[in-house]
């Protein structure tokens, strides 16, 4: 009992002196966000590497979920000769949820673990320590690009895998369930109000914060040679995850009460 | 003149600096030997305020950094350059933006007054025509005098070395060794240097402190250290396996 009661103090220390270490990187991102320079060259290359180089993989997941999500609920209308709902089903679904979940866990899982390595490379082999020594805080030169970067990245991949889920289930619906064109964009289109897709980027922006301070704490954080990075590489993905997760549902019961 | 007081620092519980009194003098090269992971790299790194003491102070001309804030330490950091063990080379820099990284980042120079200069620091510690090579491009020993030739780019007053020689063939070990005499004749800058070679110390060294559990034991001239009749000290620097230091230990389960 006594050594349950210590494991569960030491855990519970733990999980305290985890968020208040990434509150404090968030506090110091923030803080260094409008300080001059803004490394505009810096911002540019982190929105092509997070953003421009996501879109295949955006696009992928994103144009198979449509399908999937067309495919499984025709399963089920047709039972009642329902399927000309089926565009609306895959447009709500894809703008409030998926299209902004889907989207974050695969830039956390792509974007956030390549963050995570680079930066926690950096530490164990000193260049950390090296940017400070050279009078540059680390924050400001390594946090804020990417944090600028994915907070518009992540919004504009969001939008992007929306569009690419609504082909995919126009691509089942009008090509397989012989649903007409323009029924199907009439059934996309008017039931859609700007409130799916701003409920959707709401959680897109805040995925991207999640995604990229998780990423960079736990790179800042990294110790133990090749192995700590392998090790902070992967809580940095399973840690976003659970975020991700948690947060969804959070502002998903959130909007639905407002919405009430 | 660098006085470092009472200084203390933890890591879990583990006592790595103990009530430190060390007096650096303004141009000299103190060498500060000790076992690895005795805490030199620490004490480097306190001198620089990259660390915070949990007690002690350290007085740089009388001021005492462990009390100054972030934009007081960046100011006074211009001062200081330091060589990593490993170079600490940025992977994704070539060598002119990582020799020139000061200038770009402190300076309002243009970029032909940052070529100028890199180039310059490059020809000082030996290189030429390697300034669009990334850090990946380059051997140990080149990447070593690439993290020299960045440390002296904004003419720092202090310069600090954390193991210069190690990681290095014996060749190049002395090769660095007389940059950093060269360098230190030229800048005429004060050096702290880190190392547990003593070839490297006895050759770089005005003065050689040892650091011992936390406290620096002995202070003195190369030939004063040399001769010195300190069981623990003559230890380390004949490299006897047996003795004070390692006392108690058994290193039989090793052979």
């Amino acid at each position: 009992m006594k050594r349950f009661l210590e494991m569960l103090g030491r855990r519970f220390m733990e999980f305290i002196r985890y968020a208040g270490g990434v509150s404090i990187l968030m506090g110091q991102t923030l803080f260094w966000i409008p300080i001059p320079p803004l490394r505009r060259r810096q911002i540019l290359e982190q929105m092509a590497k997070i953003g421009v180089d996501s879109l295949p993989i955006v696009f992928l997941i994103s144009l198979f979920t449509g399908m999937v999500l067309a495919l499984q609920s025709a399963y089920q209308m047709q039972r009642f000769s329902a399927e000309m709902y089926i565009a609306s089903l895959v447009a709500f679904s894809m703008t409030r949820e998926l299209g902004p979940v889907l989207t974050a866990l695969i830039v956390a899982g792509r974007v956030g673990a390549s963050i995570t390595a680079e930066l926690g490379t950096m530490k164990v082999t000193e260049q950390i320590d090296a940017l400070e020594t050279l009078a540059t805080n680390p924050v400001k030169y390594l946090v804020t690009p990417r944090f600028i970067a994915l907070l518009i990245m992540l919004p504009l991949l969001t939008i992007y895998s929306d569009v690419m889920g609504i082909l995919g289930g126009y691509v089942i619906g009008v090509y397989k369930l012989n649903i007409s064109h323009a029924m199907y964009m009439k059934n996309t289109w008017d039931p859609l109000r700007y409130k799916d897709l701003f409920t959707g980027l709401i959680k897109s922006f805040f995925f991207a914060v999640i995604v990229c301070i998780v990423a960079c704490y736990e790179g800042m954080t990294a110790e133990g040679g090749a192995e700590g990075v392998g090790r902070s590489t992967t809580a940095s993905v399973v840690v976003s995850f659970i975020l991700i997760i948690a947060s969804d549902c959070f502002f998903t019961a959130l909007f639905y009460f407002v919405a009430k | 003149m660098i006085e470092i007081i009472n200084l203390c620092k933890s890591f879990d519980g583990h006592k790595v600096l103990d009530h430190l009194n060390l007096n650096i003098n303004t141009g000299e090269t103190t060498v500060i030997i000790g076992r690895s992971g005795c805490g030199k790299s620490v004490l480097l790194k306190h001198i620089i305020g990259i660390m915070r003491p949990d007690a002690g102070q350290i007085l740089i001309d009388g001021k005492d950094i462990t009390r100054m804030d972030e934009k007081e330490l960046h100011g006074l950091r211009m001062k200081f350059g330091m060589l990593f063990q490993g170079a600490a080379l940025f992977d994704s820099l070539n060598v002119l933006e990582n020799v020139g990284f000061g200038m770009i980042e402190h300076m309002n120079s243009s970029d032909e007054e940052i070529k100028k200069r890199v180039k310059e620091c490059l020809a000082l510690v030996g290189l030429k025509s390697i300034e669009e090579k990334k850090p990946a491009e380059l051997s140990g020993g080149m990447r070593k005098r690439v993290g020299l030739a960045r440390a002296i780019c904004l003419r720092p007053q202090i310069m600090l070395y954390d193991e210069p020689t190690t990681g290095v063939d014996p060749i190049m070990g002395d090769a660095i060794n007389d940059l950093i005499i060269e360098l230190h004749n030229k800048l005429k800058v004060t050096s702290i240097a880190v190392t547990h070679d003593m070839t490297s110390a006895y050759k770089i060294a005005d003065r050689i402190a040892m650091l011992y559990n936390g406290k620096i034991i002995a202070v003195g001239a190369s030939d004063e250290i040399k001769n010195t009749k300190d069981p623990i000290v003559r230890q380390f620097i004949t490299g006897a396996g047996k003795g004070p230091i390692t006392e108690g230990i058994d290193f039989e389960h090793l052979i």
